[in-house]
């Protein structure tokens, strides 16, 4: 959150229409997300100018009350009220937060003109119990009754609340990185603030000793100053820190939160003289641990950086300090910390400990180190300023900060290639210059130095693009399309066939799902037809999803009793995924559920229910389709959670391709059908290209055959013998009837031949004599007998 | 013999004033014209005749033939026809009893937005490419320019399988950099790349451990943020119709300088605002930018040569705004109710 009366300081904007000026910072790249202008109208201070007990109350008062122009009633309840207080008054016309107007009116038999207030009636405070009992707000000001309450209590601002990019965080998360950035957009210079002091004698030498042990703290830096005085801060101090969230506490750690919300550097006060004389800054010990100003003990990972004094931790570097050192309202002497330390240190440390402070955010986004040394002045300016504090002259300071400084080289042509604009140099420099960037130009060829504040800039030409482009306003770009060759685009490898195929099973009446990919342990027991070990993840989100599928079947079961649930008869699902095992071999499958009718007509009773044949009818169509006619063919086998008298695998050219059947009774009642059939099989498989074939011109002869034989005989062992059999006459041959139980034990299965030949007519005689070797060797090989 | 072949014309004619039904008719067909009948009688005579005669006879029995079977045929075809028209006045049905259901099959309505989206873009020459959904840290972030340590990556919570180097992928991207190092670093690339992702949100009507990218690349020579824009103005107005508006804002991505999110013109209130847009009049789809150089580079592309954009839509989003979807999760449940409600034809 920023506020605009702070930003004020640093950069003229006096006569900027604020709502205005957050359109452009948010077309500029920082989205201005919410822009609040707090003043509260007819909100005044009052005197409380006499103050009675109401007589038909218990707690409540009678105040007269003047508010500049006249003197009013208000009855109000806070037990706090007296005679002689200044308070914030709401006058009739009035709202408060949550849409609460206030108005005048009776209260038990009394006038009432208006309310007096306390600061959570004002969105404020948080109301809680602690507030609450409060009472009123009572003012400690100069301003006479019937001023604008709002100036006394800073609500005269306009905040901003940013959604700043990740980069840009650490740029404009406080004011004066704030400041820089309307500069850039206003064309303005950006003043800073001072940070000048007197110093004393003695000197930090003299009582600090400081050791860096580790690699993590490149940059550290410290002062310490005497005799502090603790008190409340300055109403300036106070009113910024609440319009930027922050709640006050006293002069000397309101200053620390101040400087930090002035130049994004936090720092950290310790009690010199809980301190000792000794600073050491290493990497903490594996379970040490440390009990932090919120009275809570940590323990430490070795990953985390601690300031020690020596031996014991007296603050997690970067996050927290430790209840040893603090400041308290004893403290006389202080020692003050600017430092950097590690990025993604602090990020785990903060992350692991759970503790994500407005200090530690800003450590974790990396620091300008010249702001380092310039928010460790600044507050021994505003600590001698504010808290009377004497600074001891010298400093501690520990350096290895990396100060190569960034350059970037570049024509304006390659600005213009990037943007497809048409800068001159001359529009390069304005920019630049807008931007506070340093620079040369010769020959053509800009070299820039960027700004050590600018972290989120890397040294090349795109960044630089991307500044001068955002200044330049994207919506004045032309838009244009790329000048490139004309060509049609593909899918690239298996995403036509997976394409193909999804469409061919929505013709074919089947609805797609997406469901997810990690699934249950519950889910990923069944349908365990492959010898496949799942991926569990190591730390899922939570159990139900913490297992990669290898089968799409468990998913489509849920669907399945998902609609079901909602009433619905019909279930026709496929889907098509990726599926992985625990070797990460990926494949990619095609899952199918059906339950229910097919084709309805009740009326005229032709519907068709769901079952092995019509799923199987499917998976055959869609396998002709894909060009797998006379490839495939399907076997008798046991399928995991699927039927065993009720189940199949398929095959193409032998190799096992999926699986079908009935779901088995003991995992769910229902008669459900399923498949599943490995697309990146299909896929692997080559497929003739597509060759027309003439049909036959001359007739065909067609003669039916029964045969009896035992039940469990397939159809198929009589099928292949009459195929074996016939021999290159017989166009084909299809079972067109079934008998069962024809006598004990037997059934007949009726087959239909038919005899073609491309290139001529077939004579009665040569087929009888084919069909008559047919019977023959079907009765002689396949334990049947031709049905009399 | 002319006067035999005219006495049987009578004959014939007052026959068929008896003649009650089609069968009757048939059957005196089959009386005079059969082998046994009065006409072919009449044929037997001919070689009692001389040559002279025998021509003169014949076209007389020629025409008798004629005469009878035409009259026959004319009685014949009248019964035929009242019969028809007798059946057809029978055989009515009911036009308004239930159709026999054919089942339809729907995609899932993510699949509409997708097809639409790579519809127009094969169009424009980009290849639909698809990638791995288990991916390496390396292609999901390194090459992306998102070295480990990185702020980005705490942003996309990712879901981890081996320590830090094997992962359920957290965004499209990686198939962007697969498919530059196939092109080698001296071809261009033109692609998109539709697929599943993963980030370690709870699931609520706004967010998806499991949700859709559809990302897109084009790497060439003189390739401009410029030619970003056209593109987006192009994809959004197929989308969402010729009145659609589009704006680009300053953004950030690791793997694009400059970036940009893009915005289109609110479709419900057309500018205005209102609750669908926040009140700004404008919604954003997508997010974009050139190429960064760095990813370039590791790609084998020099940036003094190359340069590209890419971008990245939600498909889930898109969808969500498009169809006036409120909860993320009506795409992973398949509510048979919604989605056959919703087939229609894609596209159109």
């Amino acid at each position: 959150m920023i506020s605009l009366n702070w930003v004020k300081d640093y950069i003229d904007i006096e006569k900027e229409d604020l709502k205005e000026l957050a359109v452009k910072i948010t077309k500029a790249g920082i989205n201005v997300e919410k822009v609040t202008n707090c003043h509260i109208d007819n909100l005044v201070i009052g005197e409380v100018l006499e103050c009675k007990d109401h007589p038909n109350s218990d707690h409540l008062h009678i105040c007269q009350v003047d508010i500049g122009t006249k003197t009013t009633q208000i009855v109000c309840g806070a037990p706090n009220v007296q005679k002689g207080i200044k308070v914030i008054v709401a006058l009739p016309g009035c709202i408060l937060p949550g849409d609460n107007i206030i108005s005048a009116g009776q209260i038990r038999g009394e006038e009432s003109n208006g309310m007096i207030c306390a600061l959570f009636e004002l969105g404020l405070e948080e109301k809680n119990e602690e507030t609450y009992a409060k009472g009123i707000t009572i003012l400690n000001t100069d301003l006479k009754p019937g001023t604008d309450a709002n100036i006394a209590l800073g609500t005269d601002d306009t905040i901003y609340e940013l959604d700043v990019h990740k980069h840009r965080n650490n740029d404009c998360y406080y004011h004066i990185g704030f400041a820089y950035e309307i500069g850039a957009i206003l064309n303005k210079p950006v003043t800073l603030p001072e940070t000048t002091y007197q110093e004393a004698k003695e000197n930090v030498n003299d009582y600090m000793k400081l050791k860096v042990e580790t690699p993590k703290c490149p940059y550290y830096l410290a002062k310490m100053v005497k005799n502090v005085k603790i008190g409340e801060s300055p109403e300036f101090i106070k009113k910024r820190l609440i319009s930027a969230g922050m709640r006050p506490i006293n002069n000397v750690v309101d200053i620390s939160n101040y400087v930090m919300l002035e130049f994004g550097q936090p720092l950290h006060f310790f009690d010199k003289n809980k301190l000792g004389n000794q600073i050491l800054v290493r990497d903490a010990k594996e379970n040490e641990e440390i009990i932090t100003l919120d009275g809570q003990k940590r323990i430490l990972k070795s990953s985390d950086i601690v300031i020690t004094d020596g031996t014991k931790p007296v603050c997690i570097a970067g996050v927290m300090g430790g209840e040893n050192t603090d400041v308290d309202n004893n403290t006389k002497d202080i020692l003050i910390e600017s430092a950097i330390f590690d990025a993604v240190s602090i990020r785990y440390t903060a992350s692991s400990l759970d503790l994500r402070s407005e200090a530690s955010i800003r450590y974790g986004k990396g620091l300008n180190y010249e702001y380092t040394l310039a928010a460790i002045n600044r507050a021994c300016h505003l600590l001698e300023k504010y808290a009377d504090a004497t600074i001891l002259s010298g400093m501690i300071v520990h350096d290895r900060v990396d100060k190569t400084e960034k350059i970037v080289e570049f024509q304006t042509e390659e600005i213009n290639k990037l943007l497809g604009i048409t800068l001159t140099n001359q529009d390069v420099e304005t920019e630049l210059k807008r931007l506070d960037f340093t620079y040369t130009n010769q020959n053509n060829l800009f070299k820039v130095t960027i700004p050590r504040r600018k972290l989120d800039i890397d040294p090349n030409v795109n960044d630089i693009a991307e500044e001068i482009g955002r200044l330049y306003g994207y919506h004045n770009l032309v838009s244009t399309l790329p000048k490139v060759t004309t060509r049609k685009g593909i899918y690239v490898g298996d995403v036509k066939i997976r394409k193909e195929i999804s469409k061919r099973l929505r013709t074919l009446g089947l609805n797609e799902t997406k469901t997810y990919t990690l699934t249950s342990p519950e889910m990923a027991k069944t349908f365990k037809y492959e010898d496949k070990q799942p991926i569990t993840l190591p730390n899922p989100m939570s159990l139900d999803k913490s297992i990669i599928r290898t089968t799409i079947l468990p998913s489509l079961m849920n669907v399945y009793e998902y609609n079901k649930a909602r009433n619905i008869k019909d279930i026709l699902l496929y889907e098509i995924s990726k599926t992985y095992d625990i070797n990460y071999t990926e494949e990619s499958k095609i899952a199918i559920l059906m339950k229910g009718n097919y084709v309805i007509n009740d009326w005229q009773k032709t519907t068709i229910k769901c079952d092995f044949y019509v799923l199987k009818g499917i998976i055959e169509n869609l396998l002709n389709y894909l060009g797998f006619k006379n490839r495939y063919n399907f076997i008798k086998a046991e399928v995991a959670d699927l039927h065993p008298g009720i189940s199949a695998k398929i095959l193409i050219d032998r190799e096992e391709v999926g699986i079908l059947g009935r779901v088995h009774p003991s995992l769910k009642k229902d008669e459900i059908y399923v498949a599943e059939l490995s697309m990146t099989k299909l896929y692997n498989k080559q497929v003739k290209p597509l060759k027309f074939k003439e049909a036959s011109k001359y007739p065909e002869i067609v003669k039916d055959v029964a045969f009896v034989t035992d039940n469990a005989t397939e159809s198929n062992i009589i099928k292949e013998q009459i195929k074996k059999s016939a021999g290159r006459l017989l166009d084909s041959v299809e079972v067109f009837d079934i008998y069962e139980n024809i006598e004990e034990g037997k059934k007949s299965i009726a087959y239909k031949l038919v005899f073609k030949d491309p290139s001529r007519t077939l004579s009665d005689e040569e087929v009888m004599n084919v069909f008559n070797k047919v019977i023959q060797e079907v009765e002689s090989k396949t334990n049947s007998k031709l049905r009399s | 013999m002319k006067e035999k072949a005219e006495s049987l014309i009578k004959e014939v004619e007052s026959k068929l004033q008896t003649v009650k039904d089609l069968k009757e008719a048939n059957e005196l067909k089959v009386y005079y014209l059969g082998k046994k009948g009065p006409v072919n009688e009449l044929t037997s005579h001919m070689k009692e005749l001389s040559p002279e005669e025998r021509k003169e006879f014949g076209k007389i029995l020629n025409d008798l033939k004629q005469s009878i079977t035409t009259s026959i045929d004319t009685k014949i075809n009248a019964f035929e026809t009242a019969e028809l028209n007798r059946k057809l006045v029978s055989e009515q049905i009911d036009v308004t009893l239930p159709a026999t259901k054919i089942p339809t099959g729907s995609p899932n309505i993510l699949e509409y937005i997708i097809e639409e989206i790579e519809q127009v873009f094969m169009s424009m020459g980009y290849d639909v490419v698809d990638g791995p959904e288990v991916e390496e840290d390396h292609y999901n972030f390194e090459m992306l320019n998102i070295p480990k340590g990185h702020p980005a990556r705490d942003a996309q919570d990712t879901f981890y399988i081996e320590d830090e180097n094997i992962l359920l992928r957290s965004q499209t991207s990686p198939v962007q950099i697969r498919t530059m190092l196939k092109a080698g670093g001296n071809t261009p690339v033109r692609m998109i790349c539709p697929g599943k992702t993963y980030r370690r949100d709870a699931d609520d009507a706004t967010h998806s451990h499991q949700f859709m990218q559809i990302e897109g690349l084009l790497v060439d020579k003189n390739i401009s943020l410029s030619d970003l824009k056209g593109t987006f103005d192009t994809i959004a107005k197929e989308l969402f119709g010729e009145n659609c508006e589009t704006r680009f804002r300053p953004s950030y991505y690791q793997f694009t300088e400059p970036s940009v999110e893009t915005d289109i013109s609110c479709f419900v209130c057309k500018g205005k605002g209102c609750s669908l847009c926040k009140n700004t009049g404008w919604i954003t789809v997508s997010g974009a930018g050139m190429v960064h150089p760095n990813v370039l580079r590791n790609c084998g592309y020099d940036p003094s040569i190359w340069s590209g954009f890419a971008f990245g839509f939600g498909a889930e989003r898109l969808a969500m705004l498009k169809y006036g979807i409120n909860d993320i999760r009506t795409f992973y449940q398949t509510d048979l109710r919604e989605s056959v409600n919703f087939d229609r034809k894609v596209g159109e």
